[in-house]
């Protein structure tokens, strides 16, 4: 068994397809007839261009036009100045061939885009390098295509990296899963899987080596496990899996329109985690309700500087938009830990976890809290945002960080910008000694969020990074269960509301519980709304229509 | 030579979609065409070179055009900026 990051959701049991990656194409590096060389690359662009053609002409069946629009630049890359043109250029000046000329000048600007710090324009690394390869498979007389169209059904892709041209074949009548060697969760063969809605794993490292053609493998898109040649009863387990998985879906996404309500009548809301604004579109596809944790992290993150306030302010107000009047609840800065920032020095800790991380640093940091707070404030304006400050562990941290949000209220109102001025306030419940006096804490905000992947590793003291204790980690423990009881029930005493956003949210053993404990609102990832939904449903026991 | 300044007022600054209009758009000019970012330089006629500019919205770029009809050409390619590329 094998283990990646499980990118988009899901169960299959399939055949491996393994994509060779591109085997050394050999060839001389000086030309004795430079003309003829230039006369070749012409060849070899024109096959190249026909080819692009028809894979822009399947894929707009099948794609939205962003991702067709990213094949069709494929054309444009063709006739560059930058790319062919300088291989041409270089034909003539080094009387080298084709291949050498064009696998040089493809590699340079492969190396200059990777380099950049923007995730877009990195991406691109891969655009370039996907069209020179192209190129230089025409050169070589070879094809290199896959007969997409001619996979049988069930079949499982495998590759290192998949290309933009190939993802953008793939069909899922044909594919049931995806496997890649690189990548992470904002890579573009996440980001297709998702879309496409089969499960796929990246960051697999090594499976190459052991994976071949034809191998029965199972993919856990939720795990991130593959398992290669498994046995029988694996496959067995998995089958059943699979059509639950299936079948879930769509029961939730057939009664995504409805509200639910638990037998005494309350309303249980089935919100969205997401990190960012791309996985909003896939949230209120699957039926969300809101946003019950915007992690602001990324923002902060694979960049240089800072976000400015303008910027955050943007990408706020376009989520308010997008969830067009649902609930968005974002999440101060969660930094520290594990995550770090360039532009962020700070100090080895020994215990990173128990360290400066979350609200710490921010209060330590008046300057880049203040900018979020009022980039949270302005958006306010635009839509139903509230916001919530993670890992408060004492009553003077909320007092601080609410003291911090009240200065920048009124700045804002000095300077006449508009925000709202009763933003729902919030604080997450992720220590156990905030669960403790939750009683104290509810009187002082507006609502709470329980965030069980920390409260469960601070509870049993048990890191969840660390491999060799995983098996003592467990949120379904007695002692974590007690904490987010008394959360909740503390919560409901001041009239308050109770969501919990960790991965227990969407635990199929958990929901009957949380659903007992008086649990308001369900946040999970945007691929388990519908099955949590269906469970939810489940244990209620009815459609979830309100009692008359 | 003509050149203008102009500021990127699209969403999405120099991605591949408004790259490769600036590229269709200066292809039709026979002057030599330049645009630059601080101190990143590019030639309008190759998208790879427009995307490695790296210009995101509010940038302030300028426009070179050298050759015969360069007046038009920048005036055209200054007019597509500021069209935001169409997007909104």
């Amino acid at each position: 068994m094998k283990k990646g990051i499980g990118v988009s959701k899901g169960y299959a049991v399939g055949k491996a397809y393994v994509i060779g990656t591109d085997a050394a194409l050999r060839f001389q590096e000086t030309a004795e007839n430079p003309a003829a060389e230039a006369d070749r690359l012409a060849k070899a662009m024109e096959l190249s261009k026909k080819q692009i053609q028809e894979i822009v002409k399947k894929a707009r069946e099948k794609l939205d036009a962003k991702n067709v629009e990213i094949i069709e630049s494929h054309l444009n890359f063709i006739d560059d100045p930058a790319l062919t043109g300088e291989a041409f250029h270089r034909i003539k000046q080094e009387s080298v061939t084709a291949e050498k000329a064009l696998s040089d000048v493809t590699r340079t600007l492969y190396d200059t885009f990777s380099a950049f710090e923007d995730g877009y324009m990195k991406e691109r690394a891969a655009d370039i390098k996907d069209v020179g390869s192209r190129i230089l498979r025409n050169l070589a007389g070879q094809s290199g295509e896959i007969d997409f169209a001619g996979l049988p059904a069930g079949t499982v892709l495998f590759a290192h990296d998949l290309k933009p041209s190939d993802t953008a074949q793939i069909d899922r009548g044909k594919v049931s899963a995806l496997v890649t060697e690189t990548g992470g969760e904002t890579s573009h063969t996440a980001i297709l899987a998702k879309a496409l809605d089969i499960p796929a794993v990246v960051g697999c490292r090594d499976i190459l080596a052991d994976v071949q053609g034809g191998d029965t493998v199972i993919v856990d898109g939720v795990s991130g496990e593959v398992l290669i040649r498994p046995d029988a009863e694996a496959i067995k387990k998995y089958r059943t899996l699979e059509n639950q998985f299936s079948q879930k879906k769509e029961d939730g996404k057939r009664t995504a329109g409805t509200k639910i309500y638990s037998g005494d009548g309350r309303r249980i809301l089935v919100a969205a985690n997401i990190g960012g604004i791309r996985d909003i579109e896939a949230a209120l596809k699957n039926g969300a309700e809101g946003v019950g944790l915007f992690r602001t992290e990324f923002l902060y993150m694979n960049r240089a500087s800072m976000p400015t306030e303008e910027e955050q302010f943007r990408i706020y107000k376009e989520a308010a938009e997008l969830l067009d009047g649902r609930p968005l609840t974002i999440r101060t800065l969660d930094i520290g830990g594990d995550k770090s920032l360039p532009y962020l020095p700070m100090d080895k800790e020994s215990n990173p976890f128990l360290g400066l991380r979350a609200i710490r640093l921010c209060l330590q940091n008046p300057e880049l809290f203040q900018t979020q707070l009022r980039a949270i404030l302005r958006a306010s304006a635009f839509g139903n945002i509230q916001m919530m400050f993670p890992m408060i562990s004492c009553m003077e941290e909320l007092e601080r960080a609410k003291a911090a949000l009240n200065t920048c209220k009124l700045q804002l109102e000095q300077e006449g910008v508009r925000f709202c001025p009763s933003i729902p306030t919030g604080m997450m419940i992720e220590i156990p000694s905030a669960a403790l006096t939750a009683e104290e804490f509810a009187k002082q905000v507006d609502f709470f969020s329980i965030g069980t992947n920390d409260l469960t590793q601070y509870t049993l003291a048990v890191d969840r990074m660390n491999e060799s204790i995983s098996d003592l980690y467990n949120p379904l423990h007695p002692a974590v269960l007690r904490l987010i009881r008394m959360t909740i029930s503390a919560a409901h005493q001041s009239g308050i509301p109770c969501c919990l956003c960790g991965e227990l949210a969407s635990n199929e053993r958990a929901i009957p519980l949380l659903l007992e404990y008086g649990l308001d609102e369900f946040s999970v990832s945007p691929g388990m709304i519908a099955e949590t939904r269906s469970t939810l449903l489940q244990c209620i026991g009815t459609e979830g229509e309100p009692p008359l | 030579m003509t050149s203008q300044t102009v500021q990127i007022s699209n969403k999405v600054g120099l991605h591949a979609r408004p790259a490769s209009m600036l590229v269709t758009a200066a292809g039709r000019y026979d002057s030599e065409i330049i645009i630059k970012n601080g101190s990143r330089s590019a030639v309008a006629k190759s998208m790879i070179s427009l995307l490695a500019l790296q210009a995101k919205m509010n940038d302030v770029v300028t426009i070179q055009a050298d050759g015969k009809d360069e007046k038009k050409a920048v005036a055209e390619l200054t007019q597509l900026i500021q069209s935001k590329f169409g997007e909104d």
